[in-house]
């Protein structure tokens, strides 16, 4: 019943073929559709701004007071292109293994294969939007090297890549709201799906302004809403980020695909205690010139500078010596868990582990005394130099541990620990980005298409500009194509003003609760279940558990939650209740999809599945698909599987050893 | 780092919505956790607050990381409250010690209006930009990235200027409510690369001519916007704008 959609003929041709092929739209018939966008975040804004310059009626929607603010501008790191600028051997075929193998094969490889060719147009355009890159003195763009690859292949603005990129796209979004193509809802929450005939023709969204709900039609609807890695509570994703339009897709017949893919981040700050609202992450780039160790004795209390060499246990470098501290994401926050577990953690919470920069602040301080040729150079005088080439590199991330922590990182070792970070799992697409409702389609973060089992960093920002730069504006003209005919559906039609009842009565509902205890407080009780049982480690009897206390969780929420305010007004309460309602059921889905799949692979991390060693264990024979979820009814899915057919690669057990 | 903990008395603006008159109303918080962030404090106010049957205040914030520029508090008298080169949700509590009273207020300026207690309208930001904060270039245009090298420290000052996170703190700074450090930060950022130049003149035009519509106040110079501001956009940014601005006027046909 899954249909991918996968282009026939060569791997390498199948997108070349499919742009070849693909129906198109006339410039006349494009000014008579019209397009909703639902998140302006790096997806969002570089479809809006690419599909209002190709002429359609677009309206886009977010939920921040403007769209410059969407969490992707939070990212630090970088973002991935197959250039090979640096002549040590990348290529498209090589950024599309990578992919693959850090996902440990459970993406499908015709969509990763496009990615991966579409990955130097990225660049292209965001250097001539302006987006400025780090440059190297000769004035060419300068490139880092991320977890999980061997070629330098990441392009970055200091530790704010995805500030940069979403400046980009935000700049080119308002210039087509300045030219009338696009007209942007800020302070706009989608609540729900229209749909008329089986096909997707408009949102519910609420002004959270005024309060009031209001229809919109659209002969498509895209959602780049982002991810939903806030149902642990504590991520690091920004607070807003929630995943209300995935969900109600969802209820309308979208299948939600491998919802249990999650990724723990090795690298962010620890919790520091109950009042923590959200963490913070560390650029992975650190890990290029940091190393990780713990104590080689449990319980260690003595202070990190004073733990002498040949009593620190790099655990990465031990156990991973060819890949050492940049192992792919997953396998690095298992290992921190491994240690901690094992009472090695250090700091009050012994739940962190150090990423040092004294020898990297050495080594950088010598390659500068030699440049400087200072050879005689004293050993503070290279620290200094060293310092502050380091500063130069990671200086925003470092004031950043400073001034949450209070602890000077330039001094001693920064703690870190795993966080919540990312999901790989979200609406099931198929090749051309569609949902399984018609019209219906989701890009960026918010679907399941590219990173299988564990993404590897600086690819989510590709994977967004990607779609939405340079796939969607393809893709849509297949379908608009044969909607020439329709014209615009008055939101007078039943269906608009059946889906705003809907909504107005869930609101009514929550609001007449009235009981005794704060969405927050349930949100945080629904994090911590997931985050023990669904976390980085995963059994049948913890998920089977945390099903019953989600249940039950639900039903508590829905007649004790305490809703303060009104309804037409700024209710922040309100939209909040709204969405950890969403958050409550989707855990439920998450453990019965991590249930599910008794194997390893990726984030996803069964203690039933491993090897020997504790490395995880993957079952291709059983689980080489994707799970794609239908809802139907209170607490009922059904699973889809679509099978996983591996063309090109031959998937082996990854080996970073 | 020492950790303790605190009680404070917060003095706070409330405001219901753009029509209604404002004022201050007291609270009372205890056993802040010198770990927390300002924000976090709020959080436990806003909890309190609830479970009192009180309408919790209302504040924009997203990130918490001190880059999407959404927190926005003025904190005993200033933008972001009494760290340097910080954003309200980077500003954690050891800035405080216990008894201590705070003052905290939304931005101050016409072309801000308050939408509830702590939150402001900041559209007129997007607005700006909207006139011409942008390089006109379809995607797919594109030539290659490596194609026309640029000069690294240009790269770096263009750099240094897009870090800007539209917070705004520099017009509830300035005593004009001026946006000019804002503007100057993009026309810098844009006008500092190759790419910019072809829409150099009409851009400044354009983007001053809307900060005017939308009612910021004049610059002049007093630079509480470089002293305030997060990301440490430099004043240098608004001498490079009043030449931008000269340059095109004195070419304008
Ligand atoms: C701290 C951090 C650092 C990262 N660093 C990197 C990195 O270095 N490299 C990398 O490749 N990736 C990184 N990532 C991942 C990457 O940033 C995200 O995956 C990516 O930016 C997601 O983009 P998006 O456009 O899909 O969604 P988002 O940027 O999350 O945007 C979502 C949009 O949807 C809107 N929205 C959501 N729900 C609704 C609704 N119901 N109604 C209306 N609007 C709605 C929001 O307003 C927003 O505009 C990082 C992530 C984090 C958390
Ligand atoms: S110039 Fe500084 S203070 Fe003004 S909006 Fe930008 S970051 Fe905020
Ligand atoms: S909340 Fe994003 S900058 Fe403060």
């Amino acid at each position: 019943m899954l249909n991918a959609k996968i282009p026939a003929g060569p791997l390498e041709s199948k997108w070349t073929d499919y742009k070849g092929h693909c129906k198109l739209v006339n410039p006349a018939n494009k000014r008579k559709l019209e397009v909703i966008i639902v998140g302006t975040g790096l997806a969002g804004a570089s479809a809006a701004a690419s599909l209002g310059e190709l002429g359609y009626k677009v309206k886009a929607f977010c939920f921040q007071d403007s769209p410059r603010r969407a969490h992707s501008i939070a990212a630090q790191g970088g973002i991935n292109a197959a250039k090979n600028y640096q002549n040590d051997g990348d290529s498209v075929f090589r950024l599309f293994y990578d992919t693959i193998k850090g996902g440990d094969y459970r993406a499908r490889e015709a969509n990763v294969h496009r990615l991966a060719e579409v990955s130097a147009n990225i660049i292209d355009q965001c250097v001539a939007q302006g987006v400025p890159f780090a440059r190297e003195y000769g004035g060419l763009l300068s490139n880092r090297s991320f977890g999980g690859t061997q070629v330098q292949r990441t392009f970055y603005a200091a530790g704010q890549t995805g500030q940069q990129l979403l400046i980009g796209a935000y700049q080119a979004l308002e210039r087509q709201v300045a030219l009338g193509n696009v007209k942007m809802y800020s302070r706009h929450e989608m609540l729900e799906i229209v749909k008329i005939d089986g096909k997707a023709r408009g949102i519910i969204a609420r002004d959270l302004v005024s309060g009031k709900l209001e229809r919109h039609f659209g002969h498509a609807v895209l959602l780049c809403s982002g991810g939903y890695g806030n149902v642990f509570y504590l991520s690091t994703n920004a607070m807003g980020s929630n995943v209300t339009a995935a969900w109600k897709a969802h209820k309308q017949g979208a299948l939600f695909g491998n919802p249990c893919f999650t990724q723990i981040h090795p690298t962010c700050i620890p919790v520091s205690g109950d009042h923590q609202s959200k963490l913070t992450l560390m650029s992975e780039s650190l890990r290029n010139d940091g190393r990780i160790w713990v104590p080689k004795k449990q319980n260690d209390t003595r202070k990190a500078t004073d733990i002498p060499e040949d009593e620190r246990d790099y655990y990465l470098e031990r156990r991973y010596p060819a890949f050492g501290n940049l192992v792919p994401r997953d396998v690095a926050s298992r290992a921190a868990k491994e240690r901690c577990d094992a009472g090695y953690g250090v700091g009050s919470s012994k739940q962190a582990v150090y990423l040092d920069y004294a020898s990297a602040i050495e080594r950088y301080g010598r390659t500068e005394a030699n440049k400087q040729g200072k050879s005689n150079a004293s050993m503070e005088e290279i620290i200094a130099m060293g310092k502050e080439v380091v500063k130069e590199k990671y200086g925003n991330l470092f004031d950043m541990y400073e001034k949450i922590t209070g602890e000077n990182p330039y001094e001693v070792p920064m703690r870190i620990y795993p966080a919540v970070h990312y999901t790989m799992g979200g609406l099931w697409v198929d090749y051309e980005l569609q949902t399984t409702v018609p019209g219906l389609y989701a890009l960026g973060e918010a679907n399941f298409s590219d990173h299988g089992a564990n993404r590897l960093g600086a690819s989510a920002l590709m994977q967004g500009l990607a779609d939405g730069y340079f796939v969607i504006p393809y893709t849509i003209g297949n379908y608009l194509a044969d909607e020439i005919y329709s014209n615009a559906i008055a939101t007078d039609h039943p269906a608009f003003a059946e889906a705003e009842k809907a909504v107005n009565d869930r609101i009514h509902q929550l609001m007449n609760i009235k009981g005794k205890q704060t969405v927050e407080s349930f949100h945080k009780r629904l994090g911590k279940i997931m985050w023990d049982k669904c976390g980085m480690a995963r059994n049948e009897q913890g998920l089977k558990q945390a099903i019953a206390e989600i249940q039950a969780l639900k039903k508590e929420f829905w007649s004790d939650v305490r809703i303060p305010g009104e309804i037409e007004q700024m209710n922040p309460e309100l939209d909040k209740a709204n969405r950890v309602a969403d958050f409550i059921e989707l855990g439920e889905l998450m453990c019965i999809d991590a249930l599910n799949r008794n194997e390893s692979c990726g984030g996803h991390f069964r203690e039933e599945s491993q090897t020997e060693e504790g490395e995880a264990l993957r079952d291709d024979a059983n689980f080489m698909y994707v799970a794609a979820w239908e809802f139907k009814g209170e607490h009922q899915w059904e699973l889809h599987k679509e099978t996983l057919n591996y063309d090109v690669i031959k998937p082996s057990q990854r080996n970073y050893k | 780092m020492e950790h303790y903990h605190m009680n404070l008395n917060l003095k706070v603006w409330r405001q219901k919505n753009n029509q209604s008159k404002g004022e201050f109303k007291l609270y009372r918080v205890e056993n802040i956790s010198s770990e927390m962030s300002f924000l976090e404090m709020f959080d436990v106010l806003n909890e309190q607050l609830i479970r009192d049957g009180e309408d919790p205040v209302t504040f924009d914030h997203d990130c918490r990381e001190g880059i999407c520029g959404a927190c926005s508090m003025y904190i005993n008298g200033k933008p972001h409250g009494p760290w340097q080169a910080n954003t309200t949700c980077q500003l954690h509590m050891r800035a405080f010690k216990d008894g201590d009273t705070i003052v905290v207020e939304p931005w101050r300026a016409n072309a801000f209006p308050v939408i509830k207690d702590l939150m402001v309208d900041r559209s007129a930001f997007d607005r700006i930009i909207q006139a011409g904060g942008y390089i006109s270039v379809n995607t797919g245009n594109a030539v290659d990235g490596n194609a026309l090298p640029i000069e690294k420290d240009k790269a770096d000052s263009s750099f240094a200027a897009a870090m800007c996170i539209g917070c705004g703190a520099c017009v509830a700074a300035c005593k004009n409510s001026s946006a000019m450090l804002f503007l100057s930060a993009k026309v810098s950022h844009l006008a500092l690369l190759p790419q910019g130049a072809p829409e150099r003149k009409s851009r400044v035009m354009n983007m001053v001519a809307q900060m005017d519509k939308e009612g910021f106040g004049a610059c002049t110079n007093t630079g509480a916007c470089e002293a305030t501001c997060p990301k440490e956009i430099s004043i240098s940014n608004i001498a490079r704008l009043n030449q931008e601005y000269l340059m095109a006027s004195l070419t304008a046909e």
